[in-house]
């Protein structure tokens, strides 16, 4: 028994209703007590979708249980396909179904059902969401795709995109359109708009682009090995690694690599004079593995930025995460308790967190502004406009999202040199944010302000003690690098085994840090 | 005393058929009720033993998070806890000494049941029983079952006032006891507008706080806010406290009904009862006039949520001037709704539980002007064209009693108002 308050992933069935939902022509039938249904809103209102998951509870209450609950199951299933007539269906239990075992599966295969019925079985006191859709998705190809001539030109299918995923719309057209750019057309997108018959089909393609190997690493590696189709590794977030992923392709095709890169502007903006004030600045990452790891690349090497931390929440991503904390000499966190993700916030103080929605709230909570780089996702994470993580657009788009939470260069240095001014003081915010400026307490009579609270990073150097003057320096750094000065000055005199801290050791230790 | 008496219609509902199909329930469980429960009691914490499921529906059905450390968590059963049941009560004992511990305000703790929790049976009650003499006095221990199997949506407040009733002091007090929880500033003018009658005597269940001086006995009279808790009622029932039954109070008429039951139980004069609500009668008529212009003459299909549909149906057709198509509610319970039921006249579909394909079928068939449902049903319905309001806003929101009787139609006709707003068609 773990308590837990927020969670990153739902249980596994709600990854198996993401793939079905992603899907046309597709029906689950879930074996799941009156309630369950909650699930449909994730779909309807989040992801603002016009229809309803393509999903039947059966509803069984207590009264059923001493009674039939696998006739409501039956029941259930055959007015399903009378009223949808899907092309294929998927059967289940959710967390309370299976604990009464009354096997959905087996009772389906006895109903004779005149469309394919695929069983899953997802164990909901083991696993999670990410886990239920590869899984899902897995059992939906080994069960309808078969092996057959290959198409006469080269084309690739796109695999791992589900509903309810980061940006997953749009990275679809990006990378469909990286492909077309070396002559490579798109056979199979699965799941995302796959009806059951296009999965049949997904032995054409001469290759499998992973797009996110937490939903589709299980179908691509039985691809590779029943139906003999290589799989691309990296995935394209970033200017680096999309053009690594071409390099891939090519490798992969024998295509000329080819990347119109007309369009795109990181580099430059990155190079450009006013991004001087990104560098160095000490970010911390957290999501989903196979964001993060994309993330860190762009972060370090695209943005200039200081990676002083990274995790993920995924276990299944633990050992790649791992290997990639060693890469950047940092100490991955793997959790998926977010109780333990704000503490390593607060003890690293970051100057900036690339994170989840959770994250976002941390980041709000402890005064550190947030970019958001993976699901779990919130219905702001489903912008109207065009906006990929993947390839070129989504090069573009990382670099605007990213820098949109700082307070911008020169900016910053006004707020250095004029930080008494009474409206134009840390405690305001970033000046391009919406929010009111909060005016400085004592020189209004207004309300009283409601400073972002501070991070006090939680050291060990207990012993050591900061003097008046020192501390009331400390005060007058801006917001967004106070809780930085604060650590390296405690680390700087913890090194030497200062016990108090005076002006002069503070600007000491600046001159110690200086870059 | 005509302006006081409401007029019945020719023929109410109370003893229109009901229809009740079988089938899927596009409804939520009875844990989501935590979600405005933990805001109103402030030093309650409520425990949910269950699965990863139940964690995931609290955190998603309100649609936000409420990042100030929220006082509601999940034990999440894991495969150990289902092999040996012993030690999964030991694993409780642990988990809520670790959260007391870290929560020194707590007061009250609530043990929730869960669909698995309730499958498994595993034993709340004894868990509460026992925690309850290990952290006494300081913390309470109680538990109520919120799961899908046994509770819809808002029952799970019905079960948690329910489990607080037996644990009451008795008193001999005369006094009025108002249950369900109330917005705080709708409580207070509901405080406001009773004690203005001179009854003073009167305690809220829920209390904010558990310290408060909340007790019951034979000399208390009670009356519902909520026309789903109709389990607590029975409760009070068996400490002898006796129930007045009223329509609700939505609306000017729901209201000054409702105020009207106390008063006469109270034995207030009819003069000071008219002085008292007169103003507030007139300001709450004119709200809502101006709030249902829009609604005049317009259409309505409830589908089943929070037992909230007949009140509101009432509601909306006596003083919005709306036609009810169907009226859907999770349960009907004659003893509970039977004075809104004689108040709303006969001719809508009175349905009881829910089979939603078929519901759905009824809807579009009868392409209402406005529907009132669930979450996962609103955007989809609006996609095919028909205005929707969600239902479970009517919870969330202050819509009690006269001063919010103008934005409880304003929640109504804002679909509407928005859909006449919006030009997104060429010009022609």
């Amino acid at each position: 028994m773990k308590l837990s308050v927020w969670t990153y992933e739902g249980p596994p069935h709600v990854g198996a209703l993401r793939v079905a939902t992603a899907m046309k022509r597709l029906h689950y039938v879930l074996h799941a007590p009156q309630g369950d249904t909650y699930a449909d809103l994730l779909f309807t209102m989040i992801e603002r979708r016009k229809h309803r998951p393509p999903v039947t509870y059966t509803t069984f209450q207590a009264r059923d249980l001493g009674a039939d609950t696998a006739n409501l199951f039956k029941t259930a299933a055959q007015a399903a396909y009378d009223r949808f007539q899907p092309q294929a269906m998927i059967v289940g239990a959710s967390c309370t179904a299976e604990l009464i075992q009354d096997d959905p599966g087996g009772m389906a295969e006895q109903m004779g059902l005149p469309c394919p019925v695929i069983a899953l079985d997802l164990p909901s006191y083991q696993r999670k969401e990410n886990f239920g859709a590869d899984e899902t998705l897995f059992q939906l190809v080994r069960n309808l795709a078969r092996p057959m001539e290959r198409t006469g030109h080269v084309t690739a299918n796109l695999i791992g995109p589900t509903a309810l995923g980061f940006r997953h719309r749009d990275d679809i057209t990006e990378v469909t359109a990286l492909l077309e750019d070396m002559g490579i057309s798109v056979n199979v997108c699965a799941p995302f708009n796959a009806t059951p018959e296009d999965l049949t089909r997904l032995g054409a393609a001469h290759f499998n682009v992973l797009m996110y190997p937490e939903t589709g690493e299980a179908a691509c590696r039985w691809m590779e090995r029943e139906l003999d189709q290589p799989f691309t590794k990296t995935v394209p977030i970033g200017v680096g690694a999309t053009r690594d992923f071409i390099a891939e392709v090519a490798e992969i095709t024998g295509q000329e690599p080819k990347l119109d890169d007309s369009r795109l502007r990181l580099p430059w903006y990155s190079a450009s004079v006013d991004s001087t004030y990104l560098t160095g600045k000490r970010v911390f990452l957290f999501g989903d593995g196979t964001h993060v790891a994309a993330a860190a690349r762009v972060a370090r090497d695209e943005m200039g930025f200081e990676v002083v931390g990274l995790g993920c929440y995924n276990r299944e991503m633990a050992r790649p995460i791992r290997g990639l904390a060693r890469d950047y000499g940092v100490e991955a966190l793997i959790t998926d308790d977010y109780l333990d993700v704000e503490q390593r916030i607060e003890e690293l103080a970051p100057e900036m967190i690339l994170g989840t929605q959770m994250e976002r709230h941390i980041g709000k909570r402890l005064g550190i502004p947030c970019a958001v780089i993976s699901a779990p996702v919130h219905v702001q994470d489903f912008p109207a406009r065009y906006s990929p993580q993947m390839g070129i657009e989504g090069a573009n788009v990382i670099f605007d999202t990213w820098v949109h939470p700082l307070v911008m260069g020169l900016e910053e240095h006004l707020l250095h040199m004029f930080r008494d001014d009474f409206e134009f003081h840390d405690d305001a915010g970033a000046s391009h944010h919406g929010h009111k400026a909060v005016d400085r307490p004592g020189l209004d009579p207004g309300p009283p302000a409601n400073p972002v609270e501070e991070p006090q990073p939680a050291n060990d150097n207990t012993s050591i003690t900061w003097l008046a003057d020192a501390e009331k320096e400390l005060k007058k750094i801006p917001f967004f690098v106070r809780g930085k000065a604060r650590r390296n000055t405690e680390t700087f005199a913890a090194e030497r085994g200062m016990t108090q801290i005076s002006l002069d050791t503070l600007y000491e230790a600046k001159a110690h840090y200086a870059r | 005393m005509t302006d006081v008496s409401t007029t019945l219609p020719a023929a109410g509902c109370r003893d229109a058929p009901v229809l009740k199909q079988r089938g899927q329930h596009e409804v939520f469980c009875g844990l989501t009720g935590i979600i405005w429960l933990h805001r109103k009691m402030q030093d309650a914490f409520f425990l949910v033993v269950g699965s990863r499921t139940c964690a995931h529906l609290l955190q998603s059905a309100a649609g936000v998070m409420i990042f100030a450390e929220p006082r509601f968590g999940t034990a999440i059963l894991e495969e150990t806890d289902l092999a040996g049941l012993a030690d999964a009560q030991a694993e409780l004992e642990r988990e809520v000494a670790r959260l007391l511990e870290r929560r020194k305000d707590i007061r009250q703790l609530f043990l929730v049941g869960s669909c698995p929790s309730e499958v498994i049976k595993l034993d709340l009650a004894r868990a509460a029983e026992k925690l309850s003499l290990q952290y006494a006095p300081h913390v309470r221990v109680l538990n109520y079952s919120g799961s899908g199997i046994e509770t819809t949506f808002t029952e799970g407040e019905d079960a948690c006032l329910a489990s607080m009733v037996p644990v009451l002091p008795e008193t001999n007090e005369r006094q009025l006891l108002v249950v369900g929880a109330l917005p705080d500033v709708v409580e207070d003018q509901m405080l406001d507008l009773l004690s203005k009658m001179g009854i003073d005597t009167v305690k809220v269940l829920p209390a904010r706080r558990a310290d408060s001086t909340l007790a019951v006995g034979p000399n208390t009279s009670f009356i519902l806010t909520q026309p789903f808790l109709g389990g607590t009622l029975a409760a009070l029932g068996k400490r002898g406290a006796r129930h007045i039954l009223a329509p609700f109070p939505f609306g000017e008429e729901g209201t000054t009904a409702w105020l009207r039951a106390v008063a006469m139980e109270f034995s207030v004069d009819i003069t000071l009862f008219d002085t008292v609500t007169r103003a507030p009668r007139a300001r709450a008529r004119k709200a809502i006039s101006q709030a249902s212009e829009k609604l005049d003459g317009k259409s309505v299909f409830f589908f089943p949520d929070s037992q909230l549909e007949i009140p509101l149906a009432r509601f909306l057709t006596r003083e919005c001037g709306m036609t009810a198509v169907e009226v859907g509610a999770p349960y009907i319970h004659k003893g509970v709704v039977g004075p809104d039921l004689d108040l709303l006249e006969e001719g809508p579909t009175l349905s009881e539980g829910q089979d939603v394909e078929m519901q759905l079928d009824r809807c579009r068939a009868a392409q209402p002007d406005l529907t009132v449902c669930g979450l996962g049903l609103a955007n989809p319905l609006e996609a095919e064209g028909l205005a929707t309001k969600w239902a479970i806003e009517l919870v969330f929101t202050p819509v009690h009693f006269y001063e919010q009787a103008g934005d409880l139609a304003g929640l109504f006709s804002r679909p509407l108002n928005r859909r006449a707003k919006l030009r997104l068609e060429a010009a022609e």
